[in-house]
């Protein structure tokens, strides 16, 4: 299976891949998966009701990944699946998913990605979803996320989600729910140009002793672009959470930002920082004086602020 | 080589009222010497400095380069025509690393050379591949990356402004010897220190005392020096003894 030129630009956009790599892998294009392999310690296979996808890694599996971008290219498609991630005990594993939309017609496309992850007793995962649209039509490119994850007793997660550019409309819901001695980090970048919209809602939910959470974001929103972030950290066992939300706002964009921390154990420490500002006049006066233009400037600021 | 001519600065106050900072400003530096400027906080040696570098545009007079106006030209371009400045109060970036700031001073930049770099002020490499510019550092080493960036620029004026500050006596005297080795008797670059340390002045070749935006004295480290010493010595004397602060 070979990709046209474009179709394989928009899936390494959202993956880092520059070509098809041997392994457990699962390519959707246009509602159908293109490429679908497993490998001896990562199913990838259909889900019970024929919806989606349900990945499993076996027990023990050590430093491996499995990829399972999405792209939609046809004009006007709406997406939607259900996958499934099932990490088993002691394994230690990165999921690449991701979605890219090509769009040059005036009629609007979009992918709905509804994610069950769970992460078994003792393992460590990795998650990356980088989202992303392009195309020159007057048609909207629409992502609305939603992932639902679950940390066993022992293990740790890291979600990495980033919307890089290009989505006009996007909900993003996370539902997280750690328990005794897990870990979880979810660290979001994004960014809204023109007139895109963008909400996200993350709750993440301590119900283990020796319990960490952190939820760090990191917005950019530009022209005439708006922005919600709503996280909740729930505390309901001795346990830490951390959130921390810091955006740039610049010319005529709205941002709100809703940082909440519920404790419902007396033992739950929770925390948090907010920020929005705009690009301090220093910041750019000093990298104009070694030598950058002031566009330049600016986009070393975000794209160092998005990293 | 760089020469104000009749250079003020006013800025508009709270009352809406021009309140003029600096004024009548006539200074020439030469390539291959080394120039100080001293005086009183809050006198406008800072807003001198700026007014070089463009982030303040003079009102009245002329910001010349080789005999060219540079007065309208915005900071990148006269960061372009080779002038550099080391910020009193550096800003903080997130995301932005140590390295990647080197590397906008002087594109380029290798691996070698960053390490050179923070070496030269003081600070082991190590410790500083991958941390931002950013919150997570202290006073001090804001500043000794800062000076790092102007010296990896090799500018033609560099202007360094209060490098001493949050520096220690052992990295300071190191940085002046990098600064007297690189500027002072050099043909095309020249090196502009505001300073108020007592092993700075009286070793460079010009010394310009400024006090109410104005040029209070001027003259060689020699001529000058006696002037101001016992002034600055009581200063510090006092700042050992905790009576005044070490920002003046
Ligand atoms: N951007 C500004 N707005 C208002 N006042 C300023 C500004 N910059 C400098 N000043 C004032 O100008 C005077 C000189 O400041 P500065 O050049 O920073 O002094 P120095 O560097 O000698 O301590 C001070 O009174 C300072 O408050
Ligand atoms: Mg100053």
């Amino acid at each position: 299976m070979s990709f046209k030129a474009e179709d394989m630009k928009l899936i390494s956009t959202i993956t880092d891949l520059t070509d098809i790599p041997s392994g457990a892998i699962n390519i959707r294009v246009d509602g159908q998966a293109v490429i679908r392999n497993s490998s001896p310690n990562i199913s990838v296979g259909p889900n019970d009701d024929g919806t989606g996808l349900k990945v499993e890694i076996k027990a023990g599996t050590r430093d491996e990944a499995v990829h399972v971008p999405v792209i939609v290219t046809k004009a006007g498609f709406k997406d939607k699946v259900y996958n499934t991630f099932i990490v088993n005990e002691d394994a230690d594993v990165t999921i690449i998913a991701g979605c890219g939309i090509h769009n040059d017609s005036h009629a609007d496309s979009g992918h709905d990605g509804i994610h069950t992850i769970i992460v078994k007793k003792g393992s460590h995962m990795k998650y990356v979803e980088k989202h992303y649209g392009e195309g020159s039509g007057r048609g909207k490119k629409i992502l609305n996320p939603t992932t639902d994850i679950t940390v066993e007793d022992g293990a740790s997660a890291e979600m990495e989600l980033v919307q890089i550019a290009g989505v006009d409309d996007t909900l993003r819901s996370t539902i997280a729910r750690i328990h005794e001695n897990d870990s979880l980090k979810i660290t979001e970048r994004l960014m809204t140009h023109d007139d895109q919209r963008a909400e996200s809602l993350i709750d993440v939910y301590l119900k283990g002793t020796g319990g960490n959470a952190q939820i760090l974001s990191r917005a950019v929103a530009r022209d005439k672009s708006s922005q919600v972030f709503k996280a909740a950290l729930i505390g309901q066992a001795d346990a830490l959470g951390h959130l921390e939300c810091d955006a740039i706002i610049m010319d005529q964009a709205k941002i709100q930002s809703v940082p909440q921390l519920v404790a419902e154990d007396a033992q739950a420490v929770l925390t948090h920082e907010a920020a929005i500002g705009k690009i301090a006049g220093e910041q750019l006066v000093k990298l104009m004086s070694l030598g950058l233009s002031e566009e330049e400037a600016v986009n070393t600021i975000i794209e160092g602020f998005l990293k | 080589m760089l020469k104000l001519e009749n250079v003020s600065m006013a800025i508009g106050d709270n009352t809406g009222e021009a309140r003029e900072i600096i004024t009548g400003i006539n200074l020439e530096f030469k390539p291959g010497k080394l120039y100080a400027i001293t005086g009183p906080n809050g006198g406008g040696k800072t807003t001198i400095a700026k007014v070089i570098m463009g982030i303040y545009k003079n009102n009245s007079g002329h910001v010349l380069l080789d005999g060219e106006d540079i007065s309208n030209l915005s900071v990148s371009e006269r960061a372009k025509k080779g002038i550099a400045y080391a910020f009193q109060q550096p800003p903080r970036f997130k995301g932005l690393t140590v390295p990647d700031m080197l590397n906008i001073a002087r594109p380029g930049l290798d691996q070698v050379g960053i390490r050179k770099s923070l070496r030269d002020v003081g600070l082991c490499p190590e410790d500083y591949q991958d941390r931002d510019v950013g919150p997570g550092l202290s006073g001090g080493e804001m500043k000794r990356i800062e000076i790092a960036q102007v010296l990896a620029r090799d500018a033609r004026v560099s202007i360094f402004d209060e490098p001493e500050a949050g520096v220690d006596l052992w990295t300071i005297q190191r940085l002046i010897g990098l600064i007297i080795a690189k500027y002072q008797n050099s043909p095309k670059s020249t090196a502009i220190i505001i300073t108020h340390n007592e092993r700075v002045l009286p070793i460079c070749d010009e010394i310009i005392v400024v006090d109410g935006g104005r040029i209070d004295k001027q003259g060689s480290g020699a001529e000058i020096w006696p002037l101001i010493k016992d002034d600055i010595e009581c200063k510090v004397k006092l700042q050992c003894r905790g009576e005044i602060g070490y920002e003046f």
